[in-house]
């Protein structure tokens, strides 16, 4: 990221922060339980997949020995997913969204996307944390192994921004990519073995997967929570490679269009 | 601190013929540009020194409002350059980035974060805010429970809570009552004691006039006049009397033209007539002929000053010739309400043969721009026909002789070779 950018970003982080505080505090403003429900939501989410998937209907994850070994891969590929799609739901929408103040105010347009990747990794931060705690009771946790997470973390949060800046600029011009994103995003989800294993897939099917990016991703995180493996480097230099690419070209597709965007809106 | 310069500056906005197009252009490589520029402001160029305070005035559409985004940053400009020292502040949208659930704290911090400002650097201006806001209580009581009268104050309070080295201010939002607009403009006037910068859009004359040290008149997206105050307000008064009065009285005539009556009205033609040199109304005139148009007016209201022109165009509404009482010098002074009055231009009507209109203008000075009284297209209309003399083509009879001399250039010359 070019320096002035980062400097004006730091210059407004209070505005970045508040922001995502008060995105948070409005979601349960009326509610009687309050930030109970930031909570209930995700442990009630853990407890349909692990519970449900795996003790009552008895699913089972091929070559595991292991009751809960299903719920867990689940939960390690849907939680990772969830922060994926609403880095990048919200990234499409957030310069719409904020158009009447993109016009009237003079500020940083880079903090939107910042409020909506900081807000994301909030989110995250909390279901993951149950998921955790989940692990640690029932005797699950894969142990050191876990700080293998944040690296991969830290390529998927890169590439979901970068891609979503991408698509949020162009949204702006043609609103066909906020129809098309959610699409994509569905097909995607199901392209990716989350649900599934996949050596379920024939032959054909599986040579295609190698294409997705977001394999390499979500086969870490399943690799870290299930059999508590450290990651296969070597795929994931792709992908980063890959989201620095992308970032590049979000940040001089931002830096060309960004006061054409505020013409358009 | 708080100096501005514009140099040639100017935007536009991109039209395309439809979304495709625009795609064409981002997809495809070096493609020629597939846009139209639709400019809304144009050449724009002035430089305000620190201290300075700047009227910019303009109707509605002139580009006011596009010039402020860019200066204030919000918009980018296509051509030319901005340079601003300082920190600017702008009052133009007031209360933008308040959230109706959350408290009238929670907003001033929110809000002043949105411009640049640190927790620490609130929290420490929180009470003046509060205080200048007169919102006492309801400082922690939801925004949504607030009128907008008390939206407006505290959103202006927290706009102002530092002294800017450059503050713009869109005077048509008006804070709140009368009370507090004017407890807000003396804060305006405090800063500028103080050094700030002042850029103020305004339509009110008082204002401009009594705050700023130069005005600046944009029309149809371009600057039309800078300079002192008074002299661009008088300017801009007269552009909207204009604006204001051409459609006044549009009346269609028999033939199927408009005829427009302009003006406000403190005197007006009551009669107009063209008289042969016996003294009789005739509406055809044979071509140059002594004639006399008489017009008579009335005065409605008193008035200082009048001056009477007349114009006669042709049927294409080119100005053919006319002329004003201030020019012959005869313009009256001090005019009662109820007086009558009846002016006669006589002239040889050298005039080729058609129909020709009378305008007639009744002003204060020799331009309709400054005081335009009543402004009246097709007065008359007569027809010129020609009998008399020569046919000729044009609407202007120049009576031109003619004498031809025979020249034997050609025979004088052989006839000399031969004599040789």
């Amino acid at each position: 990221m070019s320096a002035p950018m980062l400097s004006s970003l730091w210059h407004y982080r209070g505005f970045v922060l508040g922001s995502v505080q008060r995105e948070f505090q409005t979601r349960y403003r009326n509610s009687l339980l309050g930030a109970l429900w930031t909570i209930i939501n995700p442990l009630a989410m853990i407890i349909v997949y692990t519970v449900i998937f795996s003790r009552l209907m008895q699913a089972r994850l091929p070559g595991v020995d292991n009751d809960l070994a299903y719920g867990i891969y689940l939960c390690a590929g849907l939680l990772t997913w969830g922060l994926f799609a609403e880095i990048l739901g919200r990234s499409q929408a957030v310069f719409l969204e904020h158009a009447t103040l993109l016009k009237k105010l003079s500020f940083p347009r880079i903090c939107l996307p910042a409020v909506v990747v900081c807000n994301a990794l909030l989110n995250f931060s909390i279901i993951f944390g149950l998921f955790l705690g989940f692990l640690l009771i029932t005797g699950n946790f894969p142990g050191l192994v876990v700080v293998a997470m944040l690296p991969v973390l830290a390529i998927q949060v890169l590439f979901a921004t970068a891609l979503g800046v991408i698509l949020g600029i162009f949204n702006v011009f043609f609103r066909d990519v906020g129809q098309m994103t959610g699409i994509v995003l569905q097909f995607w989800f199901w392209f990716t073995p989350i649900i599934y294993p996949p050596s379920i897939l024939p032959e054909g099917a599986a040579q295609l997967l190698e294409l997705n990016p977001m394999l390499p991703i979500v086969q870490a995180y399943q690799g870290i929570f299930v059999e508590a493996a450290w990651p296969q480097w070597h795929t994931l230099w792709p992908m980063a490679l890959v989201s620095l690419v992308l970032s590049l070209m979000a940040l001089s597709l931002f830096r060309k269009r960004a006061g054409e965007m505020v013409d358009e809106l | 601190m708080g100096s501005i310069k514009v140099s040639g500056l100017g935007k536009a906005y991109r039209q395309y013929p439809n979304r495709w197009a625009r795609l064409a252009e981002w997809v495809i490589p070096w493609s020629k540009p597939r846009h139209q520029k639709h400019w809304v402001l144009q050449d724009i160029d002035f430089e305000i020194q620190s201290g300075e305070a700047i009227g910019i005035i303009g109707v509605n559409g002139a580009g006011k409002s596009t010039l402020l985004k860019m200066i204030t940053g919000t918009t980018q400009p296509t051509a030319g350059q901005i340079h601003h020292t300082g920190r600017i502040a702008a009052l133009l949208e007031l209360g933008m980035g308040f959230h109706p659930e959350f408290t009238g704290r929670q907003n001033v911090l929110m809000a002043g974060q949105l411009f640049g400002m640190t927790v620490d650097e609130l929290t420490a201006l929180m009470p003046d805010i509060i205080a200048f806001a007169e919102i006492g209580e309801y400082i922690d009581q939801p925004v949504r429970t607030y009128s907008s009268g008390m939206q407006m104050r505290l959103a202006f309070s927290v706009a102002t809570a530092r002294r800017p080295d450059i503050l713009i201010v869109d005077e048509a939002l008006s804070v709140g009552d009368a009370y507090f607009q004017h407890k807000s403009f003396n804060r305006i006037r405090e800063f500028r004691k103080s050094g700030t910068t002042l850029l103020i859009v305004s339509h009110d004359r008082q204002a401009i006039q009594s705050i700023c040290d130069r005005a600046i008149l944009l029309a149809s997206g371009r600057m039309a006049l800078a300079g002192p105050p008074e002299e661009v307000m008088d300017f801009y008064s007269a552009m909207l009397a204009e604006r204001e009065h051409s459609i006044i009285v549009q009346e269609r005539m028999a033939d199927n033209k408009v005829r427009t009556i302009s003006g406000t009205g403190e005197a007006s033609v009551a009669d107009i007539v063209l008289l042969n040199h016996q003294g009789r109304p005739i509406e055809v005139i044979e071509t140059g002929a002594r004639v006399t148009l008489q017009i008579t007016v009335s005065i409605n209201e008193d008035i200082e000053r009048l001056v009477l022109g007349f114009m006669i165009k042709d049927r294409m509404g080119q100005a053919i010739y006319g002329i004003n009482s201030h020019r012959i010098n005869q313009p009256l002074d001090n005019l009662r309400a109820g007086d009558r009055f009846i002016y006669r231009y006589t002239f040889d009507a050298d005039l080729g043969k058609g129909n020709y209109s009378v305008s007639t203008s009744l002003s204060r000075l020799d331009s309709h721009l400054d005081k335009n009284y009543e402004w009246r297209d097709f007065a008359l209309i007569f027809h010129v026909i020609n009998t008399r003399k020569p046919d000729f083509v044009g609407c202007v009879s120049l009576d031109a002789t003619l004498e031809i001399e025979h020249q034997e250039i050609g025979q004088g010359v052989a006839t000399d070779a031969l004599s040789d």
